[in-house]
């Protein structure tokens, strides 16, 4: 087929076709030329302060002025190599795990598992010879990123097991999970942020303090893991009764029927929900902002309000969007990589 | 001994006991903690708080609520504010979600395109985002009341929110909607005879055109019948703001339109899903017997599609009640923002107005599921 006649088929197909194309060429035309020209063609790059920004279109002084800010926070500046070893140590561990060819492939995944998270908690919060830097200096990307790793690192293998007794034929832990799961799930989660942060401290024996940021992090991990159950039952449902019932009979008992023939099939299956459940928990840490901790967007908003910077609502939201909008559709790629990549579609 | 426990039936009780004697291990470990540090801190508990003044102002407010109310009345506000914006969101989302929907699945490719970029844009951002971006990006950044935007001269959008009119009367109103319920009533008679009907001898009644006049023209006179019978108390500018009417402030207007475009998003997956659901032969199938486009449309793709629809749309609906509380972060006065912000600040009583709010949440999202479910089993393909 010729191009002429595609573009024809395409958009020019019948009378109502060529107007709606027209129209909507007309309006992209009317929307994207100030929105590139705002952004790149009359924007301001080089200087150091509003002073500098004397083109029409964006500043993105003020951006540069306060990149440490949106990624570390108030992190003294002085000690955000920690920030940056813990994100390279984290990258290099995923990236060695990806590889196929590895020796001890296994073990050296079950040693990332245990120690990559408590190193982490020590890199970023001091002690053991490192200075101590308080869960309140932290904020911007890093703490989106930080939120978004350890509550799933509590709602994954809790969703887990949630699934699992959700589809136990033991009564009471059935009930339990249910109860659990229907809970979480059918209350918003700006309440649970709230909950978490004014009921943790009340529940807990006095002199155990609770940090804010701990707090925060196991609310959200245990909505979130309500959610991962229900995604990881999905899955579970699709593995067929036989499989079960075959590894029974060859003598496997239930965690290991469970674990070595059920649930990697589960999970094959379940890959694609369980990857938008935590797109959804990175979308969600926004909701920290409630509690006054300042992660990714609560940092663009806070410096709003700096009186150097004044009038920079636009600048700082186009930042923080475009940066949520990369992390979250490059998390659905690596989605629907992993599905590939674990074959689900050659069942 | 160890053959005993073995047996299956013994090990099964015995880890539902250990299960249930941790659960409430935890639960009593919480409550006794949290009667001392509040025996601690000398807060009683009790549910009298409900009836004390709550001394809160309420800038946007439906119901006969002042500051000398009591924090029941503050609750009930709450509650209202938070069904209005639900309510009206979730309609304005449906609405918007099944254009673009639609519009993803057009045999025009800059439509498609331009649907298809809608919908991964919108999904890939924080809602939260969103709505300060609403709040203090558009709203705020909108010129004051003297440069307002009309909408047909009757409403008036500035940075103090939307001022729309309002009925002086509101009997009219009522007289239509009574009218407009009887429609409804007999519509529904009317479909389920001519369905029997057709059941029993094969013979088609005009059910949509019936209903067409019934549901949808019917209640178009009514209601203009209504508009031009009643007085209106059109805004009008005064000096420096508007007078008259009724002014939605810019935080319900901020949250509608970022739960609005939000959520068209995801209903618009739904819908697309749906439709694409519908297997091609269907159509076919249904046009080799005979039926005409519109038939094929309503007696075979739309029945098939709704039933793919419903169980998504009704956890959308019930995500627009959650995300409403979203609300607290702009101050709109919402059931979180007013009851378990302001009002705990306010009395300390933190675990009873947790639980109130939780269990709100939890009813109102029964009820819908229950509702949906319902609808859903009537929808439901009868296998044999």
């Amino acid at each position: 087929m010729s191009y002429a006649r595609i573009i024809r088929e395409k958009l020019f197909a019948t009378p109502l076709d060529t107007v709606i194309t027209l129209v909507i060429a007309f309006l992209l035309w009317r929307a994207f030329v100030p929105v590139i020209e705002w952004m790149l063609l009359d924007a301001n790059f080089a200087g150091a302060s509003r002073a500098d920004c004397t083109a029409p279109g964006a500043c993105w002084v003020f951006v540069k002025a306060r990149f440490g800010q949106f990624m570390y926070g108030l992190y003294p500046p002085s000690e955000r190599w920690r920030v940056d070893l813990a994100g390279l140590i984290l990258v290099a561990s995923v990236a060695l795990l990806c590889l196929k060819a590895l020796p001890f492939r296994r073990a050296f995944a079950v040693v990332a598992f245990l120690v990559l998270p408590p190193l982490g908690i020590w890199l970023l919060g001091g002690g053991l010879g490192l200075p101590f830097v308080e869960t309140r200096e932290w904020g911007g990307l890093m703490l989106t990123i930080f939120i978004s790793l350890y509550a799933g690192l509590i709602a994954i293998p809790l969703g887990i097991l949630l699934a699992l007794g959700r589809q136990s034929k033991l009564p009471v832990i059935r009930m339990v999970s249910v109860i659990f799961i229907e809970f979480w799930r059918g209350v918003p989660i700006v309440t649970v942020i709230f909950l978490a942060s004014i009921l943790l401290p009340l529940i807990m024996p006095a002199g155990v303090g609770v940090d804010r940021l701990a707090r925060a992090v196991i609310g959200l991990g245990l909505v979130i893991a309500a959610y991962m159950a229900e995604a990881v039952r999905g899955g579970l449902q699709a593995v067929p009764e036989g499989q079960h019932e075959a590894a029974t009979a060859l003598g496997l008992g239930y965690w290991r029927a469970t674990g070595l023939i059920v649930l990697p099939q589960a999970i094959r299956i379940a890959l694609p929900a369980m990857t938008n459940e935590f797109i959804a928990l990175v979308k969600n840490t926004t909701l920290v902002l409630i509690v006054s901790i300042l992660d990714l967007l609560g940092i663009a908003q806070a410096a709003l309000a700096d009186p150097n910077w004044v009038g920079m609502n636009k600048e700082a939201y186009a930042f923080a969007g475009v940066i949520y909008w990369l992390g979250c559709f490059g998390l659905s790629r690596v989605g629907l990589m992993l599905e590939r990549g674990r074959g689900a579609g050659e069942r | 001994m160890l053959a005993f426990l073995r047996q299956k039936k013994v090990r099964d009780i015995f880890w539902q006991a250990i299960v249930l004697a941790g659960v409430i291990a935890l639960v009593a470990f919480f409550v006794v903690n949290a009667s001392r540090n509040m025996r601690d801190a000398g807060i009683a508990s009790g549910f009298d708080f409900l009836f004390r003044t709550a001394g809160i102002e309420v800038p946007f407010v439906l119901t006969n609520y002042t500051a000398q109310s009591d924090n029941l009345a503050l609750l009930w506000v709450g509650i209202v504010n938070t069904l209005l914006i639900t309510l009206v969101s979730a309609a304005a989302a449906t609405l918007l979600g099944f254009a673009i929907g639609v519009a993803r699945l057009s045999r025009n490719w800059l439509l498609a395109r331009l649907a298809g970029a809608y919908v991964e844009a919108i999904r890939n951002i924080p809602l939260l985002f969103f709505v300060l971006f609403w709040y203090f990006g558009v709203i705020a950044a909108l010129p004051g009341p003297r440069q307002s935007i009309g909408i047909f001269g009757v409403a008036f959008l500035n940075n103090r929110g939307l001022t729309i009119p309002l009925p002086n009367e509101l009997v009219p109103f009522g007289k239509a909607a009574l009218l407009i319920l009887a429609a409804i009533a007999i519509q529904i008679v009317f479909a389920v005879w001519a369905r029997r009907r057709r059941d029993r001898t094969g013979q088609d009644a005009p059910v949509w055109m019936v209903g067409a006049l019934l549901v949808i023209a019917l209640p178009v006179v009514a209601l203009t019948l209504a508009t031009l019978s009643t007085a209106w108390d059109v805004p009008a500018l005064r000096g420096f703001n508007y007078r008259g009417g009724f002014v939605l402030v810019p935080e319900f207007v901020a949250l509608f339109a970022a739960l609005t475009t939000y959520t068209a998003a995801f209903i618009a997956e739904i819908v697309r899903g749906g439709i694409l659901a519908v297997p091609k032969g269907q159509r076919e199938a249904a046009a080799a017997v005979g039926l005409r486009p519109s038939q094929i449309l309503r007696l075979v793709v739309i029945p098939q599609a709704l039933r793919v629809m419903i169980p998504p749309m009704t956890s959308q609906y019930l995500n627009v009640l959650k995300n409403s509380s979203f609300g607290a972060a702009i101050a709109y006065p919402e059931l979180v923002s007013v009851f378990m912000g302001s009002a705990l600040n306010n009395t300390g009583q933190a675990i009873e107005i947790i639980a109130i709010t939780l269990g709100i949440y939890l009813a109102i999202g029964l009820c819908v599921s229950a509702l949906m479910n319902w609808y859903n089993a009537r929808m439901a393909l009868v296998t044999r």
